[in-house]
């Protein structure tokens, strides 16, 4: 009864598997009886009133205006900022260094294990969800000192904020691992990579150019959730005293908490519609993916 | 899935016939070099993953000199602060554990009943998956615009319903503050980790049940709440680490003292020049490594009996 590898701690890969993943459809074949569908509204109507009061709140707040009138000055100030443009230009450059940096590091090694030394999946797999019994705050005590050596001895480079890619990579391996483990998964790599190896393929071709666009959804998801991470990571780049987006906006709200609302507001529904977009992009393509994926949940 | 072994006797693969050059001989050495191909991941592993771990659990054992000690360590018992710490944050993990597990499970029922491809379902995921995963400082500024002194819901309860109820917006840095805030980001991981389960559900399953004459009641009973109880029971493991880690949305909360595991170690990072605290910081990270280890564990085991059903 061993579970396929990558069963346990599955849920490492939330939005990853939920997003790529479909449902087989009988949720809403059986047919509800009038209890239950009040019960489901009302809890529709409880849970998802609990979720949106408090952006409802941000909404409101961030366009208060003077004597009760509404303004957007908040949203028109944010363009202004200073200290804010540059956190979302770090951290934009911190999420394309991490992408790379992930998809560089991840995907050839699983590919590769998956192909060639299948008995090191489990190994790969054991250190990809590893970050997830290690929490950022005790990561950050461990790579403190690393991070003051990098910076003494490797110059402008060592000391620069763009170096929490590093650390970013590590904690978007779960989730990325999940994501493209389901996609690799759906697919038969081992004959693909023997098909495009005999027709001459190096294996450099045959991973970036035969597999890969076989595990896009994998990868897009992947990078979608590495990106989200990289926006909306705090704890590494304050204790490490990096200005990030989200150290800018900590930063922001103890001087003007309009502005700061007005900010955390854009950067949440940016977030939603970017993982809206991708769940449409990345599910629409291929029908048949998708029903082998599932079993993966 | 079988995997093709690479160079086993008697299957000529197209990767021998490609790599023939060497002839057998060179058997064994291929195989080292595939384990090689995996060296550059392994290796930036260690340094970014493995080395910090070592040098906090070393340092959690060691004095400032490299000289090994247990006072670090000890300090977890009976520094008072510490283990009020400690036991708050444990408390506040399994409170919002289960609140989130209760909310995001009835949540991810909801939407399970839906439509497969709804646009409430997709709605609700790909918001899930933002406040699940990407709230932390902005949850606290979406609380504090809600119940802060100058906050939505204060106000309108002030002004509108003259109820002194919540005017005193310091509630919100305390217990039931915090589980609020807390809970608010444990419903989507909930529904996220919790939603596969129960769409893994077979309507055979429910029509077998009810061709035997079961109610509703005595599928969940007999058949549905026996099948999710692994999968809820990890989810809420899942949701007790994942509140015990938590940082940014306590540390943009609570500017006053430290009273959480995770603004401890924070604070005392900035207090490391302390003599004799040096490595108390360490000892408190590896402290939350042993217990979010243990629940870890815990998990991947029941996970693993969960995965029997739903596949």
């Amino acid at each position: 009864m061993t579970a396929s590898p990558g069963a346990p701690l599955s849920a490492a890969a939330p939005s990853g598997g939920a997003l790529v993943a479909r449902p087989k459809g009988v949720g809403g074949g059986r047919r509800a009886s009038p209890l239950q569908r009040s019960g489901r509204i009302a809890i529709l109507v409880v849970v998802i009133g609990y979720l949106g009061l408090p952006l409802f709140a941000m909404l409101e707040f961030s366009t208060r205006g003077n004597y009760g009138s509404r303004s957007l000055d908040s949203y028109a100030a944010m363009l202004n900022n200073q200290d804010l443009i540059d956190g979302v230009t770090t951290s934009l450059q911190i999420a394309v260094l991490t992408v790379v940096g992930m998809l560089l590091l991840l995907v050839p090694t699983m590919v590769w294990t998956v192909v060639r030394v299948p008995r090191m999946r489990r190994v790969v797999e054991f250190l990809c969800l590893l970050p997830l019994a290690i929490p950022a705050i005790v990561l950050v005590v461990g790579i403190g000192p690393i991070y003051r050596w990098m910076g003494q001895h490797l110059g402008a480079v060592g000391a620069s904020p763009l170096t929490l890619a590093f650390i970013d990579i590590v904690l978007c391996l779960p989730f990325a691992y999940r994501a493209i483990d389901s996609s690799l998964r759906s697919i038969d790599s081992a004959t693909l990579a023997d098909a495009s190896r005999s027709l001459g393929a190096g294996w450099p071709r045959t991973i970036f150019q035969v597999i890969l666009p076989n595990i896009r959804a994998g990868v897009l998801s992947a990078s979608v959730l590495a990106i989200a991470l990289v926006l909306g990571e705090y704890t590494i780049s304050s204790l490490l005293s990096f200005n990030t987006l989200q150290v800018a906006i900590y930063l922001l709200g103890g001087r003007d908490p309009f502005i700061s609302v007005a900010v955390s507001l854009s950067a949440l529904v940016f977030a939603f519609i970017l993982l809206i977009v991708i769940a449409r992009v990345g599910g629409g393509g291929r029908r048949d993916q998708r029903e082998v994926e599932e079993p993966a949940t | 899935m079988t995997e093709p072994t690479v160079g086993a006797p008697g299957q000529p693969t197209a990767q021998t016939a490609g790599l023939a050059s060497g002839g057998a001989g060179s058997r064994r050495f291929r195989g080292a070099r595939n384990y090689l191909a995996l060296i550059p991941f392994h290796l930036y592993l260690a340094v970014f993953l493995i080395l910090p771990t070592l040098i906090v659990a070393i340092g959690a054992l060691t004095t400032k000199d490299g000289r090994p000690t247990l006072d670090n360590v000890s300090v977890l018992f009976t520094d008072p602060t510490i283990v009020d710490a400690f036991v708050y944050s444990i408390q506040l993990s399994i409170a919002t554990a289960i609140a989130g597990a209760v909310l995001g499970g009835l949540l991810a029922w909801a939407v399970a009943r839906g439509k497969p491809n709804g646009l409430l379902r997709q709605f609700v995921i790909a918001a899930s998956g933002v406040l699940a995963q990407f709230g932390g400082v902005m949850l606290a500024f979406a609380f504090l615009a809600a119940f802060g002194f100058n906050g939505l819901v204060t106000i309108f309860l002030r002004d509108t319903l003259h109820l002194d109820l919540l005017t005193d917006a310091t509630w919100i840095y305390g217990f039931a503050g915090l589980t609020i805030v807390y809970t608010y980001f444990q419903i989507p991981l909930m529904l996220i980790v919790f939603l596969p389960s129960l769409d893994g559900l077979r309507q055979e399953w429910y029509d077998a049940s009810a061709s035997l004459g079961g109610s509703s009641g005595s599928f969940w009973r007999h058949v549905g709440g026996p099948i999710l109880a692994p999968s809820f029971l990890g989810a809420l493991l899942l949701l007790f680490t994942n509140a015990f880690s938590a940082y940014a949305t306590a540390a943009a909360l609570i500017s006053q003292g430290s009273p959480l595991a995770t603004l401890q170690i924070a604070a005392s990072l900035q207090s490391e020049v302390v003599v004799g605290r040096e490595n108390v910081g360490k000892a408190l990270a590896l402290g939350m490594i042993v217990i979010v280890s243990v629940v870890m564990v815990i998990y991947a085991l029941i996970q693993r009996r969960a995965s029997r059903w739903v596949r």
